[in-house]
């Protein structure tokens, strides 16, 4: 059976959401194919034609696109496909050697599956986790912030157990009740003072 | 060349002393991302107070406001939404850019996942100066937890009638849809977004025609960066008086800065456009936690600037920072370090944008990601030799403004910069071999 065969109303949704020209009809390509990795964790040939027919175009057009992006895969996956930000932020913060460790005690290479099939491993460029780096995430899954070799090790056990962790999405930085801009542990930071009203403007 | 390191002022009142966050209010408070803490506070009196005033004063209140675009460019958005045709009788589209992938920026993750009925309310008042009956928020692929928040606000706001048919009895109509990306930096370019939105390969597109003559679907279209709908919902809230009496004469108003590298206190912080660096560095950021010799000032295409008293007192708006030779671009501010060997530091970036770029041109293709690339890879790996650096400005000639887009002339940013201003590294590593700042470790416990 083809893979959207029997999800004709997750299909009917996708399209709902643009026009219905075919250059609407094409829009729906990239959530199709979202929709196909996240259960199986890659793109395969007969799939790539499934989604190619129901968007007017053809298979090779969808490898096309796939091959554009960085998070799509045309080869299986791990279990967990452990992505680690590589970009200066995180590089600045311990990244390369974050990256080197993973490489070297999961004994896998990007474009591989560990022999036991939960890990693969992949190098990405910044994922907008800069003020908590180094990061890595567990691909469509969430965040792992200020990893930490110890916390690594933590997390890395977790997933041999198959518990993988609660992602973190920490907010470094929030807003207390008075308006103050406060750290996480509470510590009140720089200057900041309320006293706007809404619809009436600002004054001293 | 490098100061040392300055000791901080007092917390000062910052640029101004009214000011207060609104962008950034409800980050971090539980339940802030549901539509029930959001009207709580505020939420949705904005658009019907827009819905009050009519399209076209909604269009000259975000004029007045002096608001300009978030996403880098700083083009006014008042002036951007009324390039959108009146009365052509065709669908008119908006579209929210939630494509953060600007190395050094990370504020859109945080209004996206902890405030996303700001940015839901923005769009309603957008679309509706703009009169268009559809809005897409594209957002990175990798946003997992912030699309998964943005997908329950919209249909929130589906269920209460702030989406769909005549909203809030106004008889304006208008959708919103989200679309995931698929983790490409160039989507970040309108056009190159708009075609990632088709289904096709991210290439930008040419301009003229520009996308409020011919965008997405080849119809009239406008797309704004999350934290700029943000703000339309804060002008609308406040007013533009309010809006246009922050910052600076020519930078109005709020921005979130983000800021990254060796410092205390990393994160967002919502000042008002003219804060100081040194203000943003060591009031609010706790300083430095190493010598630094270079700051990044608005994520990695923007040419970095020296760590110096004269960089520290330079305000942080767009005016003031292209004067120092630099660009604004989304605020997010990176340290980095003395110890650290800075041709390494821009072969980081460099191979970045060699990663990134579409392929379509030759200057990038060619330039950026082969010669580029491999010359910085050249140098770090130890195989410099004597006259690489002029080499590499050389080329750097040739690809500057050669480019289809913008992206060859970002990586040159940092090329530029990082040669001028640390030009002894560049050519000890070509000419010995070896880096002036030689490897260290970096990954460590907190």
């Amino acid at each position: 059976m083809t893979y959207f065969a029997d999800k004709q109303p997750l299909v009917a949704d996708i399209f709902s959401r643009y026009p219905g020209s075919p250059q609407g009809r094409r829009s729906a390509l990239m959530p199709l194919l979202r929709e196909v990795q996240n259960a199986h964790g890659y793109v395969s040939e007969p799939q790539m034609t499934e989604i190619a027919a129901l968007c007017g175009t053809t298979a090779t057009e969808v490898r096309s696109v796939m091959s554009f992006y960085s998070t799509y895969h045309t080869v299986p996956t791990g279990k967990y496909h452990l992505q680690v930000c590589s970009t200066l932020m995180c590089s600045l913060a311990g990244s390369d050697e974050l990256w080197d460790h993973l490489v070297e005690t999961l004994d896998v290479q990007p474009g591989e599956v560990s022999p036991d099939g939960r890990f693969s491993v992949q190098k990405v460029e910044c994922l907008g986790s800069c003020g908590t780096a180094p990061m890595m995430q567990i691909a469509d899954e969430g965040y792992y912030e200020n990893v930490t070799p110890s916390k690594c090790a933590r997390i890395l056990a977790a997933l041999h157990a198959d518990a993988p962790p609660t992602p973190d999405n920490l907010v470094p930085v929030t807003v207390n009740a008075e308006g103050r801009q406060t750290l996480a542990n509470g510590e009140m930071v720089g200057a900041s003072i309320g006293g706007l009203s809404p619809l009436t403007g600002g004054t001293a | 060349m490098t100061a040392t390191l300055t000791p901080p002022k007092p917390i000062t009142s910052g640029k101004d002393p009214r000011f207060a966050p609104t962008l950034y209010a409800h980050v971090g408070q539980d339940q802030s991302w549901t539509l029930a803490y959001y009207r709580q506070h505020g939420g949705y009196q904005a658009v019907t107070r827009a819905f009050a005033i009519g399209n076209d004063a909604v269009i000259d209140e975000v004029k007045k406001s002096g608001l300009r675009g978030r996403g880098g460019a700083g083009f006014a958005t008042g002036l951007k939404w009324s390039f959108m045709p009146l009365n052509d009788g065709k669908p008119h589209y908006i579209i929210c850019n939630a494509d953060e992938s600007e190395p050094g920026s990370f504020k859109d993750r945080y209004l996206l996942s902890e405030d996303p009925h700001q940015l839901i309310e923005g769009m309603i008042i957008a679309a509706f100066a703009m009169r268009a009956s559809v809005g897409y928020i594209y957002i990175r692929g990798e946003y997992v937890h912030a699309a998964e928040r943005i997908w329950a606000a919209i249909h929130e706001a589906r269920d209460a009638g702030l989406l769909g048919q005549n909203i809030l009895g106004s008889g304006f109509d208008f959708q919103i849809h989200l679309h995931r990306g698929a983790g490409a930096y160039i989507c970040g370019e309108e056009t190159a977004l708009m075609n990632s939105l088709e289904g096709l390969r991210a290439n930008p597109r040419l301009k003229p025609p520009f996308p409020a003559a011919a965008g997405l679907y080849g119809l009239p279209t406008t797309i704004n960066n999350v934290e700029t709908f943000c703000a339309a919902t804060q002008i609308l809230k406040f007013g533009p008086d309010w809006h246009a009496g922050m910052g600076t004469e020519k930078s109005k108003g709020m921005k979130l800065f983000q800021i990254s590298g060796p410092v205390a206190r990393p994160g967002v912080y919502e000042l008002p456009l003219g804060t100081t660096f040194r203000e943003l560095i060591f009031d609010w950021a706790g300083g430095p936690l190493e010598e630094i010799k270079a700051v990044i000032p608005g994520g990695s295409s923007c040419p970095m600037l020296p760590y110096d008293d004269k960089t520290l007192d330079t305000p942080m708006d767009y005016e003031a920072i292209a004067a120092a030779g630099s660009m604004l671009g989304t605020g997010g501010v990176t340290l980095i370090p003395k110890a650290d060997c800075i041709v390494n530091a821009t072969w980081n970036m460099v191979r970045f944008y060699a990663h990134e770029s579409c392929g379509k041109c030759t200057p990038c293709r060619e330039g950026i990601s082969s010669w580029m690339v491999r010359m910085y890879e050249k140098q770090v790996r130890g195989h410099g030799q004597p006259g690489d650096v002029q080499l590499i400005l050389d080329m750097s000639e040739n690809i500057g403004g050669r480019s289809f887009c913008a992206l060859a002339d970002a990586c040159l940013g940092p090329v530029l910069s990082s040669i001028k201003l640390f030009r002894e590294e560049y050519d000890a590593l070509a000419n010995t071999q070896t880096p002036l700042y030689g490897p260290r470790k970096r990954w460590k416990e907190a």
